[in-house]
């Protein structure tokens, strides 16, 4: 009852005009934003926030606002996927393997609204789950101490590389590389100058929003350079779409392959080391085991091979929100480009969030909710505003998003040096993307490294430098067990079932989900 | 080959990192840990990672070609100029210039590129200078 009673004011909060104009903004850029190829929902997340910090919004407002282009990116990156076979983001990729083959049996209208109904029961029951398990979760966090919090965050860099990597030492490589970024400037506890070189440029230490929009954005950019692709997605004409609304009866067949995916999707979201692609592939991959044991029809145009995958990811990006906004540790790429939402405003996520700032919590949750039916309406009547997209070529498309990227940090720190350190930003992000090290773990130490080294010096402070207090309680032995497992099983399982996903799907890279 | 290049370069940040954390001075304040011991911490995994990409390298990742290099390079120096550009000469005309490279070097053609940098550059500062009232670099003209 005390849920509900939260969850009203939050509707109070969601339901003004600015936040409702924002919400309706954030979902119709993020719709845009997932299903123009190249630009995900961390890129598009990433270039927004300077943006939304010099406009002088409010943390509710702004969180509105970029959450739900977070959404809606989500929504839109099966658009190109279905009608291109080209996915508009990395959680669309299981989404081509039907959608593509429906459309072109002339179905691309029923695949599409088909598939925003199973975003939409997927993004909805996520969101009922994020009102319900984050509590809980907050329940057990306010348990921890600085040790368990080192032992959580340690976790965290752990299972980042999630269970699909196949070089954990590049994962490891990548936090470590974060985590030093991070202790540039003066030291919290001591304020001792480190890493400054006595330059004064570095004194304050490198602001993580000038790396996220140079890894993430500038990176993107790079890539389409070297690979000279300025072409539109589509050349002739927007794609034809066909009749928009499903049959019934398709529907019908297909509830039980949306709740699948749903559930696997949110379980997959909430635990670290997962996160949008696996729920949508794990959805997928059940599905065609359970209704097309011989393989008959899944990858021919099937519609439950479209509805899960989208359920599926869908319901992952809702339950990777539990532990960002319980925790403060995020399990994605997009969700820790949302941890430095959070953080660029003062506010710190974790338990305390939900006593402190309820407001802002729950206003974000109501805003979930209402961002959800708005982006209903935008993907099923007004889809097709959205092919149009496709049409522009990404000769124009990548040099505006770069220029956003300057204008973005230019306009929050007003610095020649700090726009040049977002190139070097960039081109780093390039080389380490050719080398395939993972982006996201240099993000999430650069944001957490603070924090991580803080909780570090507490927990030992309290305990007079004894170092076993890190093992010293059981909650700590648990995390520890679930940081070693979650580093080690990848390099067991990770190559087989990289290889899985590849052989389904072989496709271009992409920055986080 | 490249691993084992990226782990030698790893290996000498590593290195040098831990060399500047021992160089760090300790102030008036003191903690059980100090300053120094998590950036220790930080430069060993930095140091074993690096050795282990020198011990097991993966397979060779595709670099672009020469050409597609100097592309890299040159859209990297235009950029940095650009940033330097700003506050010299103002949004405006940086903007042009920046955007009608890159998109030329994405494939349109040298007079399209230059109508295209004029309308990205008019368009963004119509929209976040003149709507949302951000600040952009004032160049001596005022914009």
């Amino acid at each position: 009852m005390e849920i509900l009673s939260l969850l009203a004011g939050g509707f109070a909060v969601a339901l003004t005009p600015e936040n409702l104009f924002l919400a309706l903004m954030g979902c119709f850029l993020g719709t845009l934003m997932g299903a123009l190829p190249g630009l995900g929902p961390a890129n598009g997340v990433a270039i927004l926030i300077p943006i939304a910090f010099s406009l002088g919004l409010g943390p509710t407002p702004s969180l509105i606002l970029l959450t739900s282009v977070y959404y809606g990116a989500m929504y839109g990156g099966r658009i190109s996927s279905i009608l291109l076979n080209i996915p508009g983001d990395e959680p669309a990729m299981m989404t081509c393997l039907d959608g593509y083959p429906m459309a072109q049996q002339g179905k691309a209208g029923e695949a599409l609204s088909l598939s925003g109904i199973a975003s939409f029961v997927g993004a909805f029951v996520a969101t009922c789950g994020l009102v319900v398990l984050a509590p809980q979760l907050v329940k057990i966090a306010l348990l921890f101490g600085p040790a368990e919090y080192f032992v959580l965050f340690t976790v965290a860099f752990a299972t980042l590389g999630g269970i699909t990597s196949t070089n954990q030492a590049k994962s490891a490589f990548a936090a470590a590389l974060g985590l030093g970024i991070a202790m540039i400037g003066s030291d919290s506890q001591t304020g001792s100058q480190r890493f400054t070189f006595d330059h004064i440029h570095l004194y304050d230490g490198i602001d993580f929003l000038i790396a996220i929009v140079g890894l993430f954005a500038l990176s993107e950019v790079f890539i389409f350079l070297e690979q000279h692709k300025g072409s539109a997605a589509v050349s002739s004409g927007p794609p034809k779409i066909g009749r928009i609304l499903p049959d019934l009866k398709i529907l019908k067949r297909c509830v039980p392959s949306i709740s699948r995916g749903t559930a696997l999707g949110f379980f997959s979201g909430v635990l670290p080391g997962a996160g949008a692609s696996l729920g949508s592939f794990l959805a997928y991959s059940l599905e065609k085991q359970t209704v097309d044991r011989k393989g008959e029809t899944f990858g021919k145009g099937d519609p439950r091979g479209v509805a899960a995958p989208e359920a599926g990811n869908n319901a992952a990006s809702g339950g990777a929100l539990v532990p960002m906004l319980a925790l403060g540790v995020p399990g994605s790429g997009t969700t820790a480009v949302l941890l430095a939402v959070l953080l660029q405003l003062n506010i710190t996520p974790g338990p305390l969030l939900f006593t402190k700032n309820p407001d802002v919590v729950w206003g974000l949750i109501a805003a979930l909710f209402i961002g959800n039916f708005m982006l209903l309406a935008m993907n099923i009547p007004l889809v097709g505003l959205f092919t149009r997209v496709l049409l522009i070529p990404t000769r124009i498309l990548m040099p505006v998003v770069a220029m956003i990227s300057f204008v973005g940090i230019y306009s929050i720190t007003g610095s020649t040096f700090d726009v040049m350190l977002m190139v070097g930003f960039g081109v780093a992000g390039w080389i380490l993307r050719k080398l395939d090290v993972p982006l996201v773990p240099v993000i999430l130490g650069i944001l957490l490294g603070n924090q991580m080294e803080v909780n570090l010096r507490r927990a030992m402070t309290i305990s007079d430098g004894d170092w076993l207090t890190l093992v010293g309680s059981p909650l700590a032995i648990i995390l520890w067990i679930i940081a070693i497992a979650g580093f080690v099983l990848p390099m067991i399982y990770g190559r087989r079932m990289r290889a899985r996903m590849e052989s389904s799907r072989q496709d271009d890279e992409f920055v986080g989900d | 080959m490249s691993d084992r290049i990226f782990g030698g370069f790893g290996l000498v940040l590593a290195i040098f990192y831990i060399w500047a954390a021992t160089i760090i001075k300790d102030s008036f304040m003191v903690d059980v840990v100090g300053p120094r011991a998590f950036p220790y911490m930080v430069g060993t995994v930095l140091a074993i990672c690096s050795i282990y990409f020198i011990v097991r390298p993966d397979d060779e990742p595709a670099w672009p070609a020469f050409r597609k290099f100097a592309e890299i390079v040159f859209a990297a120096a235009v950029m940095l100029l650009y940033a330097w550009a700003l506050p010299e000469f103002g949004f405006l005309i940086s903007t042009v210039f920046a955007t009608a490279y890159l998109t030329w070097r994405l494939g349109t053609t040298p007079l399209w590129s230059l109508v295209t940098g004029v309308l990205t550059s008019g368009g963004i500062y119509l929209v976040f200078h003149l709507i949302l009232g951000l600040s952009l670099a004032k160049g001596p003209l005022g914009f």
